[in-house]
């Protein structure tokens, strides 16, 4: 799948188009399939986010892995830091 | 240490107001991305992989009480508790707003700092040796020479769109805690026979893609003529260097494919044409600069007796204490690479906003309220008593900032590495606190003795791996974290490159690597020898043996 990511405008946090709006929850991330540049022109345009690109992934039982390690740390947060990420129960092994 | 005057505080207040503005209209949307990113950048503020992340400058890394409390505050205030220590002697704060960064930047102004030069293809922050002032191998203070050009580089107009960015650093002292010569300048304080003060320049050193190690240009230039001889330096390259390949556009290229002769033919030819300008600043203000930077009056009379019977204390003062220059006096090096008593080591560089307002307390307590930070991202109290070391000992401890591992292989510098850093191919930090954690036991790490060890998570070099007597670059394999190993490389008096020893390895392969070359060095050294000493006297076949073999 195709999906799309960025960094919110004001906050910087990393967020991921759902379909209809910005989540900082990866597994809320839609498949955008070949509409990834009028996504990434409109909502930048909006300042609803900034610095956005298309990446690859998959989904499997509601989980979405992006296919390359920088993205599934940006999706997670510092390996180093996992009490400040998402999912503090998470372990570095999940992003590798 | 230098306080501003109405016009450092007038250009610093200014600058925030400006930035206030831009970032204002950028959220409102009358600026687009495209023209507030070199902005943003100009005032420190990156995006990062996470968020955006402000890197604050700490000239030639020297602090006060105040404005290390501020550092702190600003950790608290605005991020998420905690600050990371860099390798140019700055801080970097990895959560930042953009809404509040006009804020940040307006807390700084309070305490004489800022986030100019701290990004872009300008001169950035000016580096220094740490034990500046304290240090009993120097020839003078070199902070004074630093501050001058940190006026002279600040909004230079000439110079705030170089092909690339502009990295210089100022010692005075034969030992070099700076890595002088890996920077586009580096300058050396020197006397000469009549006992004139003056500066050696190196041009055209750096890491990064294409490590190179800066020749001497210029083996005596009188303090009258710095100024004028930077500049002279800085225009040939901004005049020639390659604009039209990033990768090729830092001042060692040029000064490569020049050659030496000739770009030091041209750097005389433009030195001659600006001295008939009289652009030097008079020697007034180099002496009024030099006024903040006086000598303390030192106590005098005081004992250089320690009680050592505590064993962890003594192992402290053994690793993390440093001779001063005046009697009674002794620089502390406070470690940023911590153990616990579990063995398991903390991130390089990274302090909690608590433990940055101790040791800002501390300063003002032991050091005549004074800080530095050091290259290899530790905190130096360099005017500490002697008589004072076991009550700072206890403060240090109690806040887990008594590591006692100064230049061990424990001591590692690491860049932020894929944790963090939108440019890496590999996280550095993991390996680092592998590595620290394989060497926990004081034992262990004393009987290797002095090992630097550096970690970068891709070639830019942040980390310094180029100049590690072992040295760790982080590649991106097919998406995969691949570690490449390197020996030999020195940032010291005796400047050299590592080598690439082989095949890379995994996160943990590279650990077993690390371990199998100090087993090499131990099993060969000679007398006294460092890790350093043996590797250059036996060369890389053993090591390359008991690693691949």
């Amino acid at each position: 799948m195709k999906i799309v990511t960025g960094n919110d405008l004001k906050t910087g946090e990393v967020t991921w188009w759902t379909g209809s709006e910005w989540s900082t929850n990866v597994n809320d991330a839609a498949d955008v399939g070949a509409d990834a540049a009028t996504v990434i022109a409109t909502e930048e345009a909006a300042r609803r986010v900034v610095a956005a690109y298309a990446i690859d992934a998959t989904s499997e039982n509601g989980a979405v892995r992006p296919a390359h390690i920088k993205d599934r740390i940006r999706a997670l947060g510092p390996t180093v830091r996992l009490d400040l990420s998402l999912d503090p129960s998470a372990t570095p092994d999940q992003v590798l | 240490m230098y306080q501003y005057d109405s016009y450092d505080q007038a250009m610093v207040d200014a600058r925030v107001a400006e930035f206030r503005d831009q970032t204002r209209r950028r959220i409102e949307g009358t600026l687009s991305e495209d023209k507030f990113r070199p902005l943003r950048l100009q005032n420190g503020l990156y995006l990062q992989l996470h968020a955006y992340m402000l890197r604050v400058a700490v000239p030639y890394g020297t602090l006060s009480g105040a404005q290390m409390r501020m550092l702190g505050d600003i950790a608290d205030k605005y991020d998420r508790g905690y600050g990371h220590f860099t390798t140019r002697q700055n801080i970097q704060y990895n959560w930042i707003k953009l809404e509040d960064a006009p804020d940040i930047l307006a807390d700084l102004a309070t305490v004489e700092m800022h986030a100019i030069q701290t990004s872009g293809n300008c001169i950035r922050n000016i580096s220094s040796d740490q034990y500046a002032g304290a240090a009993a191998d120097e020839v003078v203070d070199p902070r004074p020479y630093a501050e001058l050009l940190r006026q002279w580089s600040s909004f230079h107009p000439e110079f705030l769109a170089l092909p690339r960015k502009f990295k210089i650093a100022v010692i005075a002292s034969a030992t070099d805690r700076a890595a002088m010569r890996l920077h586009d300048i580096g300058l050396r304080m020197v006397k000469n026979d009549a006992g004139e003060i003056g500066a050696e320049f190196y041009v055209g050193g750096g890491m990064g893609r294409t490590p190179m190690i800066a020749p001497l240009i210029n083996a005596f230039v009188p303090v009258d003529q710095l100024i004028t001889y930077s500049e002279a330096c800085l225009r040939v390259y901004n005049r020639y260097g390659r604009r039209d390949n990033k990768y090729k556009a830092r001042i060692k290229i040029l000064v490569h494919e020049l050659g030496l002769d000739e770009y030091r033919r041209q750097v005389e030819e433009e030195f001659a044409h600006l001295q008939t300008l009289a652009i030097e600043p008079p020697l007034a203000e180099l002496e009024r600069i030099k006024g903040f930077f006086a000598d303390p009056a030192w106590e005098t009379g005081l004992s250089d007796e320690i009680d050592l019977s505590n064993a962890d204390f003594a192992r402290w003062v053994a690793a993390n204490t440093v001779a001063h220059k005046a009697p009674g006096y002794a620089i502390v090096n406070i470690s940023l690479k911590p153990i616990d008593k579990n063995g398991k080591a903390g991130i390089p560089g990274d302090a909690t906003a608590d433990q940055i307002r101790i040791m800002a307390d501390l300063g003002r307590e032991f050091s005549l309220d004074e800080l530095r930070v050091t290259h290899a991202q530790n905190i130096v109290l360099a005017h500490v008593k002697k008589a004072d070391l076991f009550a700072l000992w206890q403060r240090l401890v109690e806040a887990d900032l008594a590591t006692a591992n100064l230049d061990q292989i424990t001591d590692i510098i690491a860049c932020p590495g894929l944790d963090y850093c939108s440019l890496a191919n590999a996280r550095s930090i993991p390996v680092a606190q592998k590595i620290a954690e394989r060497f926990a036991a004081p034992a262990k790490a004393d009987a290797i003795g002095e090992l630097k060890l550096k970690i970068s998570g891709c070639i830019n070099a942040c980390g310094h791996h180029h100049a590690g007597h072992i040295g760790i670059l982080g590649v991106d394999r097919k998406g995969t974290e691949n570690y490449q190993l390197l020996l030999g490389g020195c940032e010291g008096a005796d400047t050299s490159l590592g080598t690439i020893t082989g095949p890379g390895f995994d996160e943990n392969g590279i650990v077993d690597a690390v371990e199998k070359a100090t087993n090499v060095y131990l099993a060969n050294k000679e007398g006294e020898e460092r890790f350093l000493d043996t590797y250059r006297r036996i060369g890389m076949a053993p090591f390359k043996e008991a690693i691949y073999g």
